[in-house]
């Protein structure tokens, strides 16, 4: 059944659309790697730097204010979006990875000791792996990781399994870049709260398709990157629980993020400016905003129940094809699809579906330990956000089906 | 230059494509699938380009003063590519190979059908051809 999403007006809102891309109309399913972003984050983006550009906080004249005061209704309006407590909790970062980064290097160098254990899963986007690495390998640290089901799920027991008094950290991701898997992160959460864990979760893949609520989730920390919901790339947003981020030490030393300097010593400022250290990016901060608007005018729920549809419809005509190979298969999935063609390399199927005008992503999609345990070295990968038509896809299996018979 | 003349046929056969992407892809496909069988058991590490984002081998003999190449990739497109780079440097002296120049791959505009990314790859390739040279010219 179809919904009444308002998918035409949704698509006059992203002018990118109307590209033709080898005398072909664009089709763009590369929306996990970023999304396509509205007129009005364009617009706002134009209008900061054409009539009120300048430096923020501590400025008198007029602009300062001006910007400081955009720049600042982000961060409101973020903490709104995935329900915090006070901005205080809401720390902006150049993205989901120096979230985590931040996190691994002042939460862990500073909280965890010799021998501690750090959980990740399987599925995880390098971003989510390499931090953790280098701090364990720098504090001797073990890394531990649950497994991931034949189907892309992780395995509850086996994350069980791990857990014991030396567990003081989980990271896991909400959504798999490269599976799709919706992962149940709020029972997660428990299980390791449960345990005596400090709990982060990589949003990154989430924000744009499902309604985040990190007071019902009830994790320690979470991130996510403005791109990959239709906001501006450089922007990200790190949540913590703001008695937590009290306690940490600032991850980076600059303006902005001190009270007092001296050469004998120097006093940090307050949440949320001592994880900001130098001059923030503030027009993509401001356009942030609008993306934000933007989601919440449609409604991440009708959001959800549209790409839920257009999913099916993507999942439904894939399995027709014999030769198609789905990785990920969970029922609990965004669309996202992960595949590769038997006697077909996916990397001569992503250029023969560019120059039909289809952008997909091939290869390990930055999960290459995942692509290990999965015995393979890629995949060819759809993935689909709220502008994606019906006919969009229909086009796209009419197109796969003649390349891969080539 | 020696290799001038095949070059220009390179370019030539492409022009006739009238720059459509999907036929030159198609062309690639075929050229790959002619190219000079490789023997599985020369598909080891060893004998692996770096730098190209698909499994890339080459491996040569040196007879006569000339080297002969054999090559083969894990993508159909990336093989047809090869497949014109071992047209172009087959049967040569080391000194040839090392005084070609490409061009063909500009004037062809396959640059633009493969892109920056993947064209540091097929200067990985032209690179390791003109490595082989080197050593067979220093060696003997």
């Amino acid at each position: 059944m179809m919904s009444n999403f308002p998918i035409s007006e949704v698509r006059r809102d992203f002018p990118i659309l109307d590209t033709k891309i080898n005398n072909n109309n664009l089709v763009y399913f590369d929306n996990a790697a970023t999304t396509q972003k509205p007129q009005s984050v364009i617009d706002s983006l134009s209008n900061y730097y054409s009539s009120y550009n300048s430096n923020i906080h501590r400025g008198v004249h007029h602009l300062a204010e001006k910007a400081t005061e955009e720049f600042e209704s982000t961060r409101e309006t973020a903490k709104s979006f995935i329900n915090a407590s006070s901005t205080n909790e809401i720390i902006f970062t150049r993205g989901a990875t120096e979230g985590i980064n931040l996190v691994a290097s002042s939460y862990c160098k500073n909280f965890l000791n010799k021998g501690d254990e750090i959980i990740i899963s399987e599925m995880e986007h390098h971003s989510n792996i390499v931090p953790w690495q280098m701090v364990a390998k720098e504090n001797d640290l073990v890394i531990k990781t649950i497994k991931v089901t034949g189907i892309g799920e992780l395995d509850i027991e086996n994350f069980k399994s791990l857990l014991n008094e030396k567990t003081k950290f989980v990271s896991v991701v909400y959504i798999s870049n490269t599976l799709g898997t919706i992962n149940p992160v709020k029972e997660l959460v428990k299980i390791s709260k449960d345990a005596g864990a400090k709990v982060m979760v990589d949003g990154a893949q989430a924000t744009s398709h499902k309604n985040v609520d990190v007071r019902d989730l009830n994790c320690d920390f979470f991130v996510f990157s403005a791109h990959k919901m239709y906001g501006p790339t450089g922007v990200g947003i790190l949540y913590g629980k703001e008695e937590i981020l009290d306690k940490m030490p600032p991850y980076m030393g600059g303006g902005e993020m001190i009270k007092d300097v001296s050469f004998e010593d120097t006093t940090y400022n307050a949440l949320p400016y001592k994880f900001e250290a130098g001059t923030p990016n503030i027009g993509d901060v401001i356009g942030f905003k609008k993306a934000i608007e933007y989601l919440n005018t449609l409604g991440r729920e009708n959001i959800y129940r549209y790409e839920t549809e257009i999913r099916d419809h993507t999942w439904n005509e894939l399995k027709k094809i014999d030769r198609i190979k789905l990785v990920g298969t969970s029922d609990s999935k965004i669309g996202i699809f992960s595949f590769y063609v038997e006697g077909f390399h996916y990397y001569d199927l992503g250029l023969f579906l560019d120059a039909k005008g289809i952008a997909i992503r091939t290869g390990h999609h930055c999960t290459q330990p995942l692509m290990d345990k999965m015995n393979l070295d890629g995949t060819a990968r759809v993935s689909l956000a709220m502008y994606n038509t019906y006919e969009e896809i229909d086009y796209f299996i009419d197109e796969l089906k003649k390349i891969i018979s080539k | 230059m020696i290799t001038e003349k095949i070059q220009k046929e390179i370019i030539d056969n492409f022009n006739m494509l009238d720059d459509d992407i999907e036929m030159s892809l198609n062309y690639l496909m075929e050229l790959g699938e002619g190219l000079e069988p490789m023997d599985e058991d020369l598909r080891v590490d060893d004998n692996i380009i770096k730098g190209c984002q698909s499994k890339v081998w080459l491996t040569h003999t040196f007879v006569d003063d000339k080297l002969h190449f054999l090559g083969d990739s894990n993508t159909a497109i990336t093989k047809g590519l090869l497949s014109l780079l071992i047209s172009v440097f087959n049967n040569r002296t080391p000194e040839e190979i090392l005084d070609s120049k490409l061009f063909f791959i500009n004037e062809t505009g396959l640059c633009r059908f493969i892109g920056t990314q993947r064209s540091n790859g097929l200067e990985a390739m032209e690179n390791k051809f003109k490595l082989i040279a080197l050593n067979a010219l220093k060696n003997g």
